[in-house]
């Protein structure tokens, strides 16, 4: 097999290792910014797709898809961001007679769609959180919300990625809320739908990896937990979740094999929930891709999630079945952006002076960047992955203490300091918190 | 005759979202502290503020195009 890997930055790099284990090529492509990137001196092939900015490069799908050809690739592996989770790309890579490593487009649509996820898992017989369908105007909104309960939340249909978002405590909120969400929603995404929610107080945010082949298998990798989050991006995962419980554990890694073996699911991917502190537990949405924080559930299983989608893709069966994969251990993954967590997070561009990475038992990372690369103001911030492993959450914890006091980045910003501090706090260290924990520590 | 320059490197926009108007027109007034563009610097869109009053005379970077710091991209007349 030879693949074209439609992305940049550690995950193509991720890929191209995953590319040579299985015996196949990779082929990289780079915007401008990118020629003397690692990832494409390291890949067997390069092409060039266009200038620095995203929309017209990485996100350029006639520029991926002629570089697929051109090269001579018979797969496209789209990592995350970008285009993979685009289903006309995933639909003209196969017209193209190419396989795309990934769902099929029909699935990608289905889950991208937050309205058609949500009745979907329904079906599914996947619990969703209580809300409603479209809400028109403030009338209809109020008769709704009285069904839903307050607080509750009034969200866009077109929103994501936490935008479009807003809270609302209680009635007398309701009807000027719903006005200024359905103006925003207007101008931000050109669509003024909205819909309520019921607002889940002091919710984990758990998600449950899994994988699909062609022959009929479908299973789960366990769970994460990737409740450290700030403004909706995570800061840190971990594998498993912290005091899940095995009953817990049971029912929302079956309900999201339910999901993906309702869905038709192919290849890996992720349901995401909302874990209510009575262990309730509420979908979200399915992400059709590879995930930023796949490498926890790597650590903890032992299973190489980049491999087995290749051998997904290229027709074979999964290389283990349910029975096979255990738990082991805890692991933890600190994602370290180019951002100044002391300047209101704002990202910093530059050139990576230094780029001293930690190693010894136990830590892997994944970084698509060498000292003396420039950190170029075109793409995402992110500098590296810190993947800790321990025999347990402590022990896993320690070690990441331990990775970030020898990690050493200098000439840009970055979140190390206060992922130090967070390793450093007792409610962290003591056990799991909930999605609004840092940005109430952080005030 | 003032250059209005970016105070960032990143991509340039012209518009607060894909769908809607530009903020300002080529040939419109402008006054200081008024949002007259968008520049994305790793994913964060940062409104760019003109320090000057005056007219548009002319955009001398397009909308979608890259920008280095420093670099020319608004001329203001009779500021």
């Amino acid at each position: 097999m030879r693949v074209l890997v439609a992305n940049r930055g550690e995950i193509a790099l991720r890929i191209i290792r995953a590319c040579h284990e299985a015996g196949a090529e990779a082929v990289a492509v780079y915007s401008d910014a990118d020629k003397d990137s690692r990832w494409v001196q390291l890949a067997d092939a390069a092409e060039h797709i266009g200038k620095s900015a995203a929309a017209k490069s990485y996100l350029n799908a006639d520029a991926v898809l002629a570089a697929a050809k051109a090269s001579g690739a018979d797969a496209v592996h789209p990592g995350y961001g970008f285009l993979s989770e685009n289903a006309g790309f995933a639909r003209r890579v196969r017209q193209e007679g190419l396989i795309f490593v990934g769902p099929p487009a029909e699935v990608i649509e289905k889950m991208g769609d937050k309205a058609t996820a949500r009745r979907t898992a329904v079906e599914a017989g996947v619990p969703v959180v209580p809300g409603s369908g479209p809400v028109t105007d403030a009338g209809e909104a109020e008769t709704v919300a009285a069904d839903i309960g307050f607080p509750l939340l009034v969200k866009a249909s077109a929103g994501g990625g936490g935008r479009g978002i807003r809270p609302v405590h209680d009635a007398s909120e309701l009807a000027e809320v719903f006005a200024t969400a359905k103006a925003e929603a207007t101008a931000a995404f050109g669509d003024g739908t909205l819909y309520l929610e019921r607002m889940v107080a002091e919710a984990r945010h758990i998600e449950v990896q899994v994988l699909a082949d062609d022959h009929g298998n479908v299973v789960h990798v366990y769970e994460r937990d990737c409740s450290v989050q700030r403004r909706r991006q995570k800061l840190i995962e971990e594998a498993p979740a912290a005091e899940l419980g095995d009953d817990v554990r049971a029912a929302i890694t079956s309900a999201s094999v339910r999901l993906a073996e309702y869905v038709g699911y192919r290849n890996a991917g992720t349901v995401e929930f909302l874990l209510a502190p009575d262990g309730e537990f509420y979908f979200m949405e399915m992400n059709t891709r590879i995930q930023v924080e796949h490498p926890v559930t790597e650590v903890v299983t032992g299973v190489d999630l980049l491999a087995e989608q290749l051998r997904i893709a290229a027709g074979e069966p999964l290389s283990f079945s349910q029975g096979d994969i255990a738990l082991e251990g805890a692991a933890v993954e600190l994602r370290i952006n180019a951002e100044d967590p002391g300047n209101n997070f704002v990202p910093t561009p530059g050139e990576l002076a230094r780029f001293d990475l930690p190693g010894g038992p136990g830590i892997r990372v994944d970084s698509g960047f060498v000292a003396g690369d420039r950190i170029s103001p075109f793409y995402d911030s992110m500098l590296a992955k810190l993947i800790c492993w321990g025999a347990d959450r402590q022990q896993a914890l320690a070690r990441a203490r331990q990775a970030l006091a020898e990690l050493r980045i200098e000439g840009v910003s970055s979140t190390a300091s206060l992922h130090g501090e967070l390793l450093g706090d007792p409610e962290l260290a003591g056990g799991p918190v909930h999605t609004r924990w840092l940005e109430g520590r952080l005030g | 005759m003032t250059t209005i320059k970016a105070t960032m490197p990143g991509v340039f926009y012209r518009r607060p979202s894909p769908e809607a108007d530009p903020y300002v027109a080529e040939g419109a007034a402008i006054s200081e502290g008024q949002t007259i563009a968008l520049i994305e610097v790793m994913k964060t869109f940062n409104e760019v503020k003109s320090e000057v009053s005056g007219t548009v005379t002319k955009f001398l970077i397009d909308d979608g195009d890259e920008v280095s710091m420093g670099q020319d991209i608004i001329e203001v007349d009779g500021a």
